[in-house]
């Protein structure tokens, strides 16, 4: 089963449950086998099995949960972005262990998240990106600077304390 | 944090990070990679917030991995997508898929009894002129003109066949033209010439052509019975012909008479 072990990643990251993981993965090849015949061939297939098992979490109670909790901000054109007070120290990641981004990333809301994943985790182009989020490109590249921005927050935010 | 120096060409810092980003993606065009490289060689600040950026992406690439699915649903998964539960969409073709193959069959047949048949018709075509052949040679009376000479053979059969041709110059060659006579094949009148080179009598048959289906791969030379047998066509005539003389005997009578076609 190509991108099993992948898709259950980022479901249970999504979902952040184990359960809820497995009826997500489940339920995205159910619709993907259903409807295969909608897939054309040549187009991204990862990009398409990705969307639906978005698609089907964003029509779940945890989902629709996630998407009411996203921040104002998401999207919106606020101006410039707070500065952020560089010392050497903070340059670095000073605890870049696993378990402190996974915890950071676990805060994030879960369009940046996500669009972190498939960017670093997933190794998506903008365009694949683009594709499985059905956003455009432009906004592809800004939100994932605001996650970036986001994700270095909460790190600095969970060492701090 | 962005230095004043670049901040100013990108605009505003929003795009500066958006441009920076896109550049440790590798998704910035090549010429804007270029410039925003050189930048980043001489401006201390930049390098280390791109340095700082690329830990960040390789630390969340690190993380990225982080659940693993339970092996007894991994099985789960696996037996309901191998499960032998028709899909709507084979169901569909199942009946297409049948007709074509049974079509597919049906032409294939068609096409190797045609085939067949006409190979059939082929041999029988060549096996019936070799039998004309025997009888000529068995008969007392072989031909009904009786010449040496093409110009008395050829007008011969002026009005006795649909058609007509020519014969060779057959001075400085082994061959004699013994003579000729009215030949039929399949209820079409054609010319049976005799010629005679050594102690072998060679037919030469003329027959207005019906389709080449009749007659398909003996353009060539062929051997049927030990009979020699050679056959072309000819500005819509086809020419047989059949001898027990030697291979060599018969193809150079095939030329002197093609030559003179």
């Amino acid at each position: 089963m190509p991108l099993f072990d992948r898709l259950y990643n980022f479901a249970h990251w999504l979902t952040q449950d184990r359960q809820e993981a497995e009826d997500l993965v489940q339920e995205t090849y159910v619709k993907a086998l259903k409807g295969f015949s909608s897939f054309r061939p040549g187009t991204n297939f990862r990009a398409w099995i990705y969307q639906i098992l978005r698609n089907t979490f964003f029509t779940s109670r945890t989902g629709l949960k996630a998407a009411a909790t996203v921040p104002l901000d998401l999207e919106g054109d606020e101006g410039n972005l707070p500065a952020v007070n560089d010392t050497p120290e903070s340059i670095l990641l000073q605890r870049s262990d696993r378990q402190l981004v996974q915890e950071a990333l676990g805060r994030l809301p879960v369009p940046y998240r996500e669009v972190l994943l498939l960017c670093e985790f997933e190794e998506m182009s903008y365009q694949e990106i683009s594709a499985t989020l059905t956003i455009p490109m432009g906004t592809v590249m800004s939100r994932l600077s605001r996650a970036r921005r986001a994700l270095r927050d909460a790190v600095q935010e969970l060492q701090g304390k | 944090m962005a230095c004043e120096h670049w901040t100013e060409k990108a605009g505003t810092e929003k795009g500066w990070t958006e441009k920076l980003d896109a550049y440790l993606d590798g998704e910035l065009p090549a010429d804007e990679a270029r410039a925003l490289d050189e930048h980043l060689r001489g401006c201390s600040s930049c390098a280390a917030e791109g340095l700082r950026k690329v830990q960040q992406k390789r630390a969340v690439a690190a993380a990225g991995l982080r659940f693993t699915p339970d092996p007894a649903f991994r099985a789960r998964i696996q037996k309901s997508i191998a499960a032998p539960r028709p899909m709507p969409w084979k169901r569909l073709w199942l009946p297409v898929f049948v007709t074509a193959t049974a079509t597919a069959l049906l032409i294939a047949g068609a096409l190797f009894l045609n085939l067949q048949g006409d190979r059939r018709s082929e041999g029988q075509l060549i096996s019936e002129l070799v039998d004309q052949h025997v009888a000529t040679l068995a008969s007392a009376n072989p031909v009904d003109v009786v010449s040496t000479d093409r110009h008395t053979v050829k007008p011969w059969f002026a009005g006795k066949i649909p058609f007509t041709f020519n014969l060779p110059e057959l001075q400085d060659s082994p061959f004699v033209l013994v003579g000729g006579r009215v030949s039929y094949l399949g209820q079409a009148p054609g010319a049976e010439l005799i010629f005679r080179v050594r102690q072998h009598q060679i037919s030469v048959f003329i027959f207005q052509d019906r389709g080449t289906a009749d007659v398909r791969e003996n353009e060539g030379g062929r051997n049927v019975l030990s009979f020699e047998v050679r056959s072309w066509l000819h500005n819509g005539l086809r020419y047989f012909v059949i001898g027990d003389a030697s291979a060599q005997d018969l193809d150079k009578l095939s030329e002197l008479i093609r030559a003179a076609g």
